[in-house]
């Protein structure tokens, strides 16, 4: 596989997909569903936005989605009213599949929305943009409705239509830039030509989602990237650009803890694969510094990267879903 | 694309209940209030999206192609921008022969630099500029799926107007314009204001709006002088006009709005501005206070030896319909009907452009609000269904030939 070529090829700007009437008539035309699934962990402030521009636009005005879900880590301020307020349905995660028990983490909420979301695509979109357009979700899902071999579809956000320079930098953000793309580098090249690996938006076909693990914290996109790439190659990918993206920056040790839980998940997924052999036992313990009144302190942190099963092991997900 | 089907139970036709007069309108509007709460999230998305493009006088094109993008979805006729930078489209009438105008101002207060995130709680939505005058362009752009929704058709022909270029020095210019320029025959006009709900204007007080400048020239010499610089002198300004002798009948008054000046705290201010308002019932007192205000700045700037200039960029001439107009009269009733508290506030906003053609006109609000023109405003959600039930109803009423004056 060439990477330049899958970039002309599989590169979208949402802008593509402006006609939204086409994109309905050829969703009407295959039959499709498709949920929407907002994970959240105190997110009262945006959800409202997201949930009322979602349902307006892309249920009421053009009906591309079947259903908008918020799938809740338990949130302590008001997150689950606000959303149903304005009309999604809210579940908290630890209500569904009771008998796996419950775990934290946002992965944990994508897995349990495959038991709990209808469609035959989902879309995942974070709860916490501030400048939520519809685009966030038909730029997603407009390559899987036009292209039945495109089975996963990530976004990435790229800024300019226009530039003085024939070239500029694009990519990633820190983690992605420091730590993902490197390894990408290394273990799975054709890999690094996904723009943003850790976007928290993405499209995909149930057929896919319902047989790939789910690491419950930090490393669920990455281990999603490798799995689908083993399974299918890379003509499974898409990407679009969906410009803009506004939303709280992390700090930087904040991003130690995600680059440490993603670390985690990359090492066991490249021992499974057979890539790397032998690892040792390794320390789920991150240890950070701070200075207090001019002494060093440390700080550890337990980062246990937890997996989910495919669903499609989950005996009432076959039942539901008649996986039999 | 139109997937909200009419949950129309009560057609809002009229055939055989034009005898009842502005009665058959009023009985309507429990059914109206109930019903608009349907369009919720499309009048909420509206918002969010017209609020999030930042819109100041002079640089409104990327909120009125939003506009437009509407109007074209919606299907409406004719749906343009004008070299004015408004947004217009036409829903066309049953009959065709009558033409009422809508119109919402485009524009804000608030620079493009500044953080338009607009957020949504359950009870009410905040951000810049967002009860003026987002949530009136809201409402303007959601009307063609909101009488779809209540099965209405009108006789006349609707012409839906983001107005660009209405504050400040902009001085209603996209409205002026297209009142100037168009050949079709308006029958009345509404402007809608995100707030308040309640507020009916159907007057203008005349208005004059401008700037005092103060500039220090550079040889200025500050050993004879006193050193006191440009925020000392429109000081002298300020303390010369609040002793201008305003009348009690007509009633007259000076706005002294906003006021800047200067750089830091250790260097002498070289310019200073100072912008207000006249407004007077009358004419001819405008221009009296306007003509003591000249002669301030001259008998100052000969005193201190600073450039001091008086500038008049906007003006409304007064006027407008009576109180007793059936479109005021039949507005007040549909108020009255819904529980409005209703206000009377005279007005220097867009109904001007409407007086100066003799075109009867209103202006209406839709909710209440917080912060006006603060980065915090706020818009209630709940009453804005009982200010789209009152815009409706003004809609029919004018529509069915009520608010007609014989």
């Amino acid at each position: 596989m060439n990477i330049n070529n899958w970039l002309k090829t599989n590169t979208f700007h949402h802008s593509d997909f402006w006609d939204l009437k086409q994109l309905i008539r050829e969703k009407e035309k295959q039959n499709l569903t498709v949920s929407l699934c907002i994970p959240t962990l105190n997110e009262e402030k945006t959800i409202g936005k997201e949930v009322v521009i979602f349902k307006s636009e892309l249920m009421n005005r053009y009906p591309l989605l079947d259903e908008i879900a918020i799938i809740d880590s338990g949130s302590t301020d008001k997150t689950r009213e606000v959303a149903e307020a304005f009309g999604a349905d809210v579940f908290l995660s630890s209500d569904i599949l009771k008998s796996m028990g419950e775990k934290q983490g946002k992965g944990e909420n994508l897995w349990k929305a495959i038991y709990q979301l209808k469609g035959e695509i989902i879309v995942y979109i974070d709860a916490d943009i501030k400048n939520i357009h519809p685009r966030f979700v038909y730029g997603l899902l407009a390559p899987l409705i036009y292209q039945p071999q495109i089975k996963y579809v990530k976004a990435f956000y790229d800024r300019p239509l226009a530039s003085s320079q024939g070239i500029r930098p694009s990519g990633g953000g820190r983690v992605t830039e420091i730590l993902i793309r490197p390894l990408f580098s290394l273990f799975f090249p054709e890999l690094t030509a996904i723009i943003q690996p850790l976007s928290g938006e993405y499209a995909v076909r149930r057929e896919i989602l319902e047989n790939i693990p789910f690491p419950i914290g930090y490393g669920v996109e990455t281990s999603h990237l490798i799995d689908v790439y083993h399974r299918c190659g890379m003509d499974a990918f898409a990407q679009t650009d969906l410009d803009k993206r506004v939303h709280r920056n992390q700090h930087t040790r904040d991003l130690g803890k995600m680059a440490f839980g993603i670390l985690q998940t990359f090492l066991s997924r490249v021992e499974s694969l057979g890539i790397l052999h032998d690892l040792p036992e390794l320390t789920n313990t991150l240890r950070q510094f701070h200075v207090k009144d001019n002494v060093f302190e440390e700080e550890v942190h337990d980062i246990v990267e937890e997996e989910r099963p495919p669903m499609i092991e989950v005996p009432q997900y076959r039942k539901k879903f008649n996986r039999n | 694309m139109l997937n909200m089907k009419s949950k129309s139970k009560k057609p809002i036709h009229h055939e055989g209940t034009h005898h009842k007069g502005i009665e058959e309108v009023i009985e309507l509007l429990p059914y109206i209030q109930d019903a608009v709460v349907a369009i919720q999230e499309i009048l909420l998305a509206n918002l969010v999206m017209i609020g999030e493009i930042p819109a100041p006088t002079f640089e409104e094109h990327r909120r009125v192609e939003f506009i437009q993008h509407r109007f074209t979805e919606s299907g409406l006729q004719n749906s343009s921008t004008d070299e004015m930078s408004n947004a217009l489209g036409i829903l066309p009438g049953t009959e065709g022969d009558k033409n009422i105008l809508i119109v919402a101002h485009t524009d804000t207060f608030f620079a493009s630099t500044v953080d338009h995130t607009i957020t949504v709680y359950p009870e009410f939505v905040s951000g810049p500029g967002i009860g003026d005058n987002a949530l009136g362009v809201a409402v303007m752009a959601t009307i063609p799926m909101l009488l779809d929704l209540l099965d209405i058709q009108l006789e006349s022909n609707l012409i839906l107007m983001g107005a660009s270029r209405s504050l400040g020095r902009g001085d209603l210019e996209g409205l002026r314009f297209f009142l100037s320029n168009t050949v079709i025959p308006i029958k009345a006009g509404v402007c809608i204001e995100g707030v308040s709900l309640g507020r009916l204007s159907h007057d203008s007080i005349g208005m004059l709006r401008g700037e005092i400048i103060c500039t220090v020239p550079e040889e200025y010499d500050w050993t004879r002088f006193g050193a006191v610089g440009a925020i000392v002198t429109i000081n002298e300004v300020i303390n010369k006009i609040l002793m201008i002798r305003l009348p009690k009948r007509p009633r007259s008054a000076i706005v002294l709005g906003s006021i800047e000046g200067g750089q830091s705290s250790n260097t002498i201010a070289t310019n200073a501005i100072l912008r207000f308002e006249i407004r007077s019932e009358t004419q001819e007192i405008g221009q009296e206070i306007y003509e003591q205000m000249h002669d301030i700045t001259a008998e100052v700037s000969s005193q201190t030896g600073a450039e001091v200039s008086l500038d008049i960029f906007a003006s409304r001439r007064p006027g407008g319909i009576s109180f007793s107009h059936p479109l005021a009269k039949n507005t007040r009733r549909i108020m009255r009907a819904l529980q409005i508290q209703f206000h009377k506030s005279p007005s220097t906003s867009e109904l001007s452009a409407f007086i100066d053609r003799n075109i009867p006109a209103i202006t209406v609000g839709i909710s209440y609000g917080e912060h006006k023109n603060q980065i915090n405003e706020l818009v209630k959600i709940e009453p804005m269904f009982t200010g789209l039930a009152q815009f409706i109803g003004i809609l029919l009423a004018i529509d069915r030939g009520y608010c007609d004056e014989h």
